[in-house]
């Protein structure tokens, strides 16, 4: 069998997940697994952020990142791999390259991707971004509900809490 | 030997225990974590690059008013002791100081202090701009590491990311890269054994405790570090006053299991103050262990006014003068010297005795 994900190599791994109550079996190689995150058994996580680590990506719902993980951020060379092991970036850039697994990482380590703290750029007198009102955030959440997109409900759920 | 006479008050104004609740706070700490814009993080760069850091900074440094007449130590040219001496009294973490795994300091490692705040380069981030206050006084330590963040950000370019706030070389500082931690003294419920159920309580609400000297040290003493655990998704003031609104609420647990010691066990407690003190005053050898656990037993008998003759300040000093680095560097012998426990008790001894002559 072949990968799911290359169509080149042996498919070594078989990930059997649950999203939104439908079961299914995706077939990766050995490559494709530990770039999309999931480990063989046999890998240790060897940082304290290694349970997280070694959780990133596993059912991500879209393939195709910023960079495709795995590939290497384009201004550093730092791989997910390299991150993996270390627990550090390799560059500010790096936070582009590995956008999406990083959001997914950013929402177990802080419950949140956004931040809504102090805003560099504005920093020099010009007017600080309006801070969201509550009820609009009610509104953008009960749009996302509506509109089924979850990732952002519960982004927007764990601003509200911060906010009340 | 590194002159420390060259800091006002020697770099270590937050033990004089002048600062809110200081009777239970030893001392509150705010650190931001900043990365130059456009350059690679500490893990990948080179000694050049780390070189070029450390002038860029201080550069901007020296034209700022916080930092204008910093003292700076470069760690990558001091001895293990003086490197050790500036981790003891907290001005530099034990990574900078090169203190932990193999014990080797990174080029370029440095750290301007000037009063209270200062800034550490090419530690994990780039910049670490701390700030040291006296007791419990999160705004008013903030708000002096806000305004040299503003003045170093006016001049340097920072790493900034619409969606995730300032960037971090490790995930868990992205956002507002802010760790403000208390320094709390907590005997009462390690004695009442509510300090698991205490410290599980803070786990939930997103906080996180450390031992005395931060990140991977051990609690000493029943000193516990008790600082916020995410730094993204919520405003810098907001973090601050969930910390605050806890450490509060320890505060009150506290208290309320000293007033139970004193109700139900006054006489054992009254034993055991009076028995540090006792030891502390005369034992003619002390490890350090031994010497923080005694030091915690007097200052809870200070805290609950059982001890009148000594103040926390005198407590606060020993426990920093009596860490491996200082005294060796006041005996002028070596932190490995085996004879240390028998100088440190004679040190403490000393202190204690001008202390009761003073008062007395």
């Amino acid at each position: 069998m072949s990968c799911d994900q290359c169509h080149e190599r042996e498919a070594v791994i078989h990930l059997t997940q649950i999203v939104n109550e439908q079961v299914t079996t995706v077939h990766l190689c050995e490559r494709c697994a530990a770039e999309k995150g999931v480990e063989s058994p046999g890998s240790v996580a060897k940082t304290p952020l290694g349970s997280f680590l070694a959780a990133m990506g596993k059912g991500l719902p879209d393939p195709e990142p910023v960079a495709r993980a795995g590939e290497s951020c384009p201004r550093c060379g730092a791989s997910l791999q390299d991150f993996r092991e270390s627990g550090r970036l390799g560059c500010p850039e790096c936070y582009r390259a590995f956008e999406v697994p990083l959001r997914d990482l950013l929402r177990r380590l802080h419950g949140s991707t956004h931040h809504v703290g102090e805003r560099y750029a504005e920093r020099d007198g010009s007017a600080p971004e309006a801070r969201q009102t509550t009820a609009e955030l009610r509104e953008q959440l009960r749009l996302a509900v509506e509109t089924e997109n979850f990732e952002l409900a519960a982004e927007l759920r764990d601003r509200l809490r911060v906010l009340e | 030997m590194i002159d420390l006479s060259l800091l006002t008050d020697g770099g270590v104004g937050w033990l004089d225990a002048s600062g809110p609740s200081s009777h239970l706070v030893l001392s509150t700490r705010i650190r931001l974590a900043r990365n130059l814009a456009g350059r690679v993080f500490q893990g990948r760069n080179s000694e050049t690059e780390r070189e070029d850091i450390l002038t860029t900074v201080e550069r901007a440094a020296r034209e700022s008013v916080l930092l204008r007449h910093a003292t700076k130590f470069r760690l990558d040219r001091l001895d293990r002791t003086d490197r050790q001496l500036l981790h003891e009294r907290h001005l530099v973490s034990k990574e900078l100081a090169g203190l932990d795994g193999d014990g080797r300091v990174r080029s370029g490692a440095s750290v301007l202090v000037q009063d209270r705040i200062g800034v550490m380069l090419n530690e994990e981030d780039h910049l670490r701009i701390q700030g040291m206050h006296s007791g419990f006084a999160l705004e008013a330590a903030y708000a002096e590491v806000d305004r040299l963040d503003s003045e170093l950000g006016q001049r340097l370019a920072f790493a900034f990311h619409p969606e995730f706030g300032y960037l971090t070389s490790c995930p868990t500082n992205v956002g507002t890269g802010l760790r403000a931690s208390v320094l709390i003294h907590l005997p009462g419920l390690v004695l009442t054994k509510e300090i698991s159920k205490v410290l599980q309580g803070l786990a939930q609400v997103g906080l996180t405790f450390r031992g005395l000297y931060g990140e991977g040290s051990e609690v000493v003493g029943n000193f516990f570090q008790l600082s916020n655990q995410t730094t993204l998704g919520s405003a810098e003031h907001e973090l601050l006053d969930h910390l605050g609104k806890m450490v509060r609420q320890v505060m009150d647990y506290e208290e309320q299991a000293r007033q139970v010691l004193l109700r139900d066990a006054p006489a054992i407690i009254e034993d055991k103050v009076w028995r540090a003190y006792g030891l502390l005053r005369y034992a003619r050898s002390l490890s350090f262990e031994e010497a923080m656990n005694l030091l915690s037993g007097v200052r809870l008998g200070v805290g609950v006014g059982l001890i009148p003759d000594v103040g926390m300040y005198t407590l606060n000093k020993l426990l920093v003068y009596t860490q491996p680095a200082h005294l060796a560097v006041a005996e002028g012998v070596e932190p490995t010297e085996s004879d240390l426990p028998i100088r440190r008790a004679r040190f403490v001894r000393k202190v204690l005795e001008s202390e009761v002559g003073r008062r007395g």
